[in-house]
């Protein structure tokens, strides 16, 4: 049953919501999720890798010979990460810093060798492409109400950050100031609940979203 | 056999399309980063150092080279003259490579301030040689012309209790610049004074 352009674009924001359905990719998941900010910059630099990948991988997908696929779509994920990695510096500095290792990482990340294994060495381009966008905003999403969740919880804020307090202020909701500025949720004399920002809180967290996910599946 | 050499040519297209195109971009990217870098990195350091200077010090940098590596000098400006300038130094820590950006008057080669830059130490023990204000602020007014050691060495400079790692990294940091800047002052003298305006 081939699914249309549409449905292979949804299937990533719900039915196959890469860290929650596929659970694939869960190194960066635990590991960057201590701040909004910097859930919704992996998100980000890892849909532009998905995405050039996949387009890229589903070009090529006749000229690729069978025997040598998957070192050719290392070099092409490794190149696109590369790529992120050196404008994330140029323009996002502070962001790079915090995100650190986990962006060379992005290299081995199983979801985006999985998406072109699975789907982009074997469909067309305008698919992958939104096989791309479905799979990369999904993971976004999921890394923020991860992130939104632990920050919450641990820090009592919520950063936003510069990259999504750009687009909000474009559309005319806040300010940058505003969002690229820890928004305090509880006030003042709120006791941090620190256990949520550390790494077994990101083991819990994640085990928590995964039960109310199978609970809305039911 | 056609088969081997479609893996060879498709490998060999790819990898050198991937080296044009990241080259392309590191060399668009370069500047931008350096900037970057200064801004986040050197920036904070230097901006401490040079506090009460009359002139912005990121801006007026100059490069010269020692020891086979080029040096970023940074120059202050303080009562209309410029005479004091800062550059990176690096010793090493207990996790690796520290940075230290330390400031030194020309007219009496003393000390201006210090500051940690880049470092890998241990959060909470090591690290606190660049969150102390205490630790870096020993270092004012204090001769660049001499060997730092830290007291457990037998030298002068108290160390970060904890992190004597760390704190003998920023003395060898130290140390390292005032052979450096020994070796350099002519040149840096010269230099230094178009900067004055």
């Amino acid at each position: 049953m081939a699914k249309t352009i549409v449905q292979e674009f949804t299937k990533g924001l719900w039915d196959e919501i890469p860290p929650f359905r596929l659970v694939l990719g869960l190194c960066p998941t635990l590991a960057v999720t201590k701040s909004v900010e910097n859930g919704i910059g992996m998100g980000v630099a890892f849909t532009f890798v998905l995405l050039c990948s996949n387009i890229l991988v589903s070009a090529l997908r006749k000229v690729i010979p069978p025997k040598v696929r998957i070192a050719c779509f290392i070099i092409i994920i490794a190149t696109f990460v590369t790529v992120v990695e050196l404008l994330m510096q140029a323009y996002t500095y502070k962001l790079f810093l915090q995100l650190g290792i986990f962006i060379p990482l992005i290299v081995v990340n199983c979801i985006v060798l999985g998406r072109a294994e699975a789907f982009a060495s074997k469909k067309g381009i305008a698919a992958s492409f939104a096989d791309a966008m479905g799979m990369g905003i999904g993971f976004t999403l999921a890394l923020t109400a991860l992130a939104a969740f632990r920050e919450i919880l641990g820090a009592g804020t919520f950063t936003l950050g510069n990259i999504a307090g750009w687009i909000l202020s474009l559309v005319g909701i806040g300010t940058l100031d505003l969002w690229s500025s820890p928004l305090q949720v509880f006030g003042p004399s709120f006791q941090p609940f620190q256990f949520m920002i550390e790494a077994p809180g990101a083991f819990v967290c994640l085990g928590l979203m995964l039960c109310i996910m199978n609970l809305f599946k039911k | 056999m056609r088969e081997m050499i479609k893996m060879v040519v498709v490998l060999t297209v790819l990898s050198a399309f991937s080296g044009g195109l990241l080259a392309a971009i590191k060399n668009g990217t370069q500047d931008q980063i350096e900037n970057q870098q200064l801004k986040f990195v050197k920036g904070p350091a230097i901006t401490a150092i040079f506090e009460g200077a009359s002139n912005d010090p990121l801006a007026d940098r100059f490069k010269l080279k020692a020891d086979g590596r080029e040096i970023s000098f940074f120059v202050g400006t303080f009562d209309g003259r410029a005479n004091a300038v800062a550059f990176e130094s690096f010793g090493k820590g207990y996790g690796g490579e520290l940075g230290v950006m330390v400031g030194v008057n020309l007219t009496d080669d003393k000390i201006v301030g210090v500051g940690i830059t880049t470092h890998s130490e241990t959060p909470g023990v090591g690290s606190r040689a660049k969150s102390e204000p205490g630790f870096a602020a020993q270092f004012k007014g204090q001769s660049i012309k001499q060997a730092f050691k830290v007291k457990l060495d037998g030298g002068q400079v108290d160390a970060v209790s904890g992190a004597t790692f760390t704190s003998r990294g920023v003395s060898a940091a130290l140390s390292d610049a005032g052979k450096v800047y020994q070796d350099l002052k002519p040149q840096l003298a010269d230099k230094i004074k178009s900067f004055t305006k």
